[in-house]
């Protein structure tokens, strides 16, 4: 056989190329991963607040902290409600005195009484990430720890993230913070673990007023889903063009 | 409750009105000391180049330094950073793992890329010192000439020609690395200004003005603190030499050259009236367009922060210092001054960009201000508080003074060790 040295090297290298690649490269798919992995989502997570019906307890901020293992007391939170009081001389109070996570039972607003008979109106509004199309924080992430899954939701991966705090920046709805505890990026993720089997999420499931609620776009038959189709809901800040998914019935527009 | 639990940002945040629960001054300090010297390093290099490729003779010396210093300066743009993440120990992943579409993710690379041409430059300009002092250290006894002959042969790279025709190879390289370098400076700061600009949720980064106004700012602190440490250094070289008196001759007694001063101070005043320019145009253009954020924008301008934007970055760091440099007579006493004046300047300027634009709340409905931690009393409240900026401006100076050992870019004669 014929074969010079630089022929016996060139045969070498390809391989070693060759039994280098490992085994595990190549992954045998079943027929459900196959067709998952090709096709479109056949959910699109959504969420519809009606603030009509929210009445400012607090109880879904609670059931997050608790389901989430956002520490209680520390001062970020997943979700939040806000309570919005327009008195009859046109000012707006705001507050969310710790995420409303007690409730709303006092009168005062930092320390100014509001004459209940000097509101023209007041109402609350639940707050929580808007898990976004168009998703800001996911186009300033350095590394790509944060992500948008299929179904819509994005995600966090608490092991690659960096902690350059550039999403909580990017984010027009200050739903983002670091986590007190894995000093990582967090924030809502309509509760994906429960979601992805099944289970509503935690705030929603918390909620004795059916203020919160859960929707799967792609199911037309899904009855949020409906609601969303065919009554008028608003947005929060679509001027950004994040495209929110978190839709409100009964918005105001006194509502930051 | 824990004890430990640490919240990122309640430290230095005092909240005033509504206020989202979740928002904090996140980037605090840290991320003003990162444009900052990241500037720095952009505006020494222009400086240095404006000798290597433009050819003003009358620079070469300060040119030499500049180069050397924002060599020095070069690691320490990217120490801020590493103090600020959460994540320290995941420094490299943007490295490994880059998501293109983020303004922070080639960060890395353009910094490599920039260190790398700042190192060659600097090894084409000094090639032939090395070659000297190698042959220099030939027969010097001595351990620790030993070892100097040893980094000295590292440094050549094996490179030992120093005939005609090798060194004006090296000229030739030199040149076209300082040239490329302009680019790869300016692109490494106005990037800076785009990781800024680009965030379209703050009210206050978001204009495409932003990396011009941070490339022009950038080249005025640059050019201030090269002039500053040449001048300091230069006279306390001359002030030491007197000290001994003697057989010094009349030449080497001589502070910092008085032309020098006055031929960077032309090219530091250009670039603050653009940079000033800029930033009146960008000011002007918001309060024209009153735009929904321009409520919250001008109270928080015009009211909360009008003593670091106007007293203190306008007036003092700027319009001072350019009547000092302007009027007749400056002496080098004055321009040091008017220098140190444009360096604080700048550094307001990246203050009110960082600071003042978290200092209102994404509902524009509150405010946040920010309380610097001075006494740390854990490891957070001293890398975002004042002893970690302190580190971060003195680090480039400790780099330079160990860098001149071996590259000396301020002597005179740079044949002499």
């Amino acid at each position: 056989m014929n074969c010079s040295r630089r022929d016996f090297l060139k045969e070498s290298v390809g391989a070693a190329f060759v039994s280098s690649l490992p085994l595990s490269a190549f992954v045998v798919l079943t027929t459900e991963e196959a067709i998952a992995a090709v096709a479109e989502s056949t959910v699109r997570w959504a969420y519809l607040v009606d603030t009509n019906k929210c009445t400012g307890c607090g109880m879904c901020v609670k059931a997050c902290k608790n389901e989430n293992e956002i520490p209680y007391d520390a001062p970020v939170t997943r979700t939040w409600v806000e309570r919005y009081v327009v008195t009859k001389d046109g000012r707006t109070h705001v507050d969310s005195p710790n995420g409303g996570r007690d409730g709303f039972t006092s009168d005062k607003i930092r320390d100014e009484e509001i004459d209940p008979d000097n509101v023209d109106k007041a109402f609350f509004v639940p707050k929580l990430c808007n898990q976004c199309e168009n998703p800001a924080c996911v186009q300033v992430c350095p590394v790509g720890a944060t992500y948008q899954t299929e179904d819509g939701v994005v995600l966090v991966d608490r092991e690659w993230c960096i902690g350059c705090g550039y999403c909580i920046m990017a984010c027009p709805y200050g739903v983002r913070f670091f986590h007190p505890e894995h000093k990582v990026a967090d924030k809502c993720n309509f509760c994906y673990h429960r979601i992805t089997k099944g289970m509503m999420p935690a705030c929603v499931e918390s909620c004795a007023f059916g203020a919160r609620r859960l929707a799967n776009l792609r199911d037309p038959d899904d009855p949020v889903t409906k609601i969303i189709k065919t009554e008028r809901v608003a947005v929060l800040k679509d001027e950004y063009g994040t495209k929110p998914h978190v839709f409100y019935l009964g918005l105001d527009n006194n509502v930051r | 409750m824990t004890e430990d639990i640490i919240v990122h940002g309640v430290e230095w945040t005092v909240k005033e009105l509504f206020v989202y629960p979740n928002e904090f001054i996140y980037w605090s300090i840290q991320i003003v000391m990162y444009p900052y010297m990241t500037g720095l390093v952009a505006g020494a290099f222009v400086l240095s180049s404006l000798y290597h490729v433009f050819g003003q003779k009358d620079l070469k010396e300060i040119a030499q330094f500049s180069l050397v210093f924002s060599l020095a300066l070069l690691p320490v743009a990217a120490l801020p950073l590493l103090l600020h993440l959460q994540q320290p120990a995941r420094a490299m992943a943007p490295l490994l793992t880059p998501h293109f579409t983020s303004a922070i993710a080639a960060f890395g690379m353009v910094f490599t890329v920039y260190g790398l041409i700042v190192v060659s430059e600097i090894w084409f300009v000094y090639r032939v010192y090395f070659v000297h002092q190698l042959e220099a250290l030939k027969s010097a006894p001595g351990f620790w000439n030993a070892q100097r002959r040893i980094a000295y042969r590292i440094l050549t790279l094996g490179a030992k020609d120093v005939s005609e025709d090798a060194v004006r190879v090296d000229h030739k390289a030199a040149k076209i690395l300082a040239g490329v370098g302009i680019p790869v400076a300016c692109f490494l700061h106005g990037y800076a200004g785009f990781i800024f600009g680009s965030v379209k949720a703050n009210a206050l980064w978001m204009s495409p003005l932003m990396p011009v106004i941070f490339i022009m700012s950038a080249v005025v602190s640059g050019i201030a603190l090269c002039m500053l440490t040449y001048i300091v250094i230069m006279e306390f070289q001359a002030l030491r030499l007197r000290r001994k008196g003697g057989a010094m001759e009349a030449g080497e007694t001589k502070g910092a050259e008085i032309d020098i001063i006055s031929k960077a101070t032309r090219y530091l005043l250009g670039f603050l009236v653009a940079a000033i320019s800029l930033e009146l145009l960008d000011l002007i253009f918001r309060g024209y367009t009153a735009m929904k954020s321009w409520d919250i924008l001008r109270s928080v301008m015009y009211g909360k922060d009008f003593i670091n934007i106007f007293v203190l970055q306008y007036t003092l760091g700027n319009l001072v210092p350019f009547v000092l440099l302007l009027l007749p007579g400056r002496t080098i006493k004055r321009t040091v001054l008017a220098l140190l004046l444009v360096l604080f300047g700048v550094f307001m300027m990246r203050w009110n960009v960082v600071i003042g634009g978290q200092a209102f709340s994404l509902s524009f409905s509150g405010y946040m201000h920010y309380h610097i931690p001075v006494i740390p009393h854990s490891f957070e409240t001293f890398k975002e508080g004042l002893f970690g900026a302190v580190t971060v401006i003195a680090t480039p100076f400790l780099l330079f003074w160990l860098i001149n050992k071996f590259v000396p870019s301020l002597r005179r004669d740079t044949g002499e060790t």
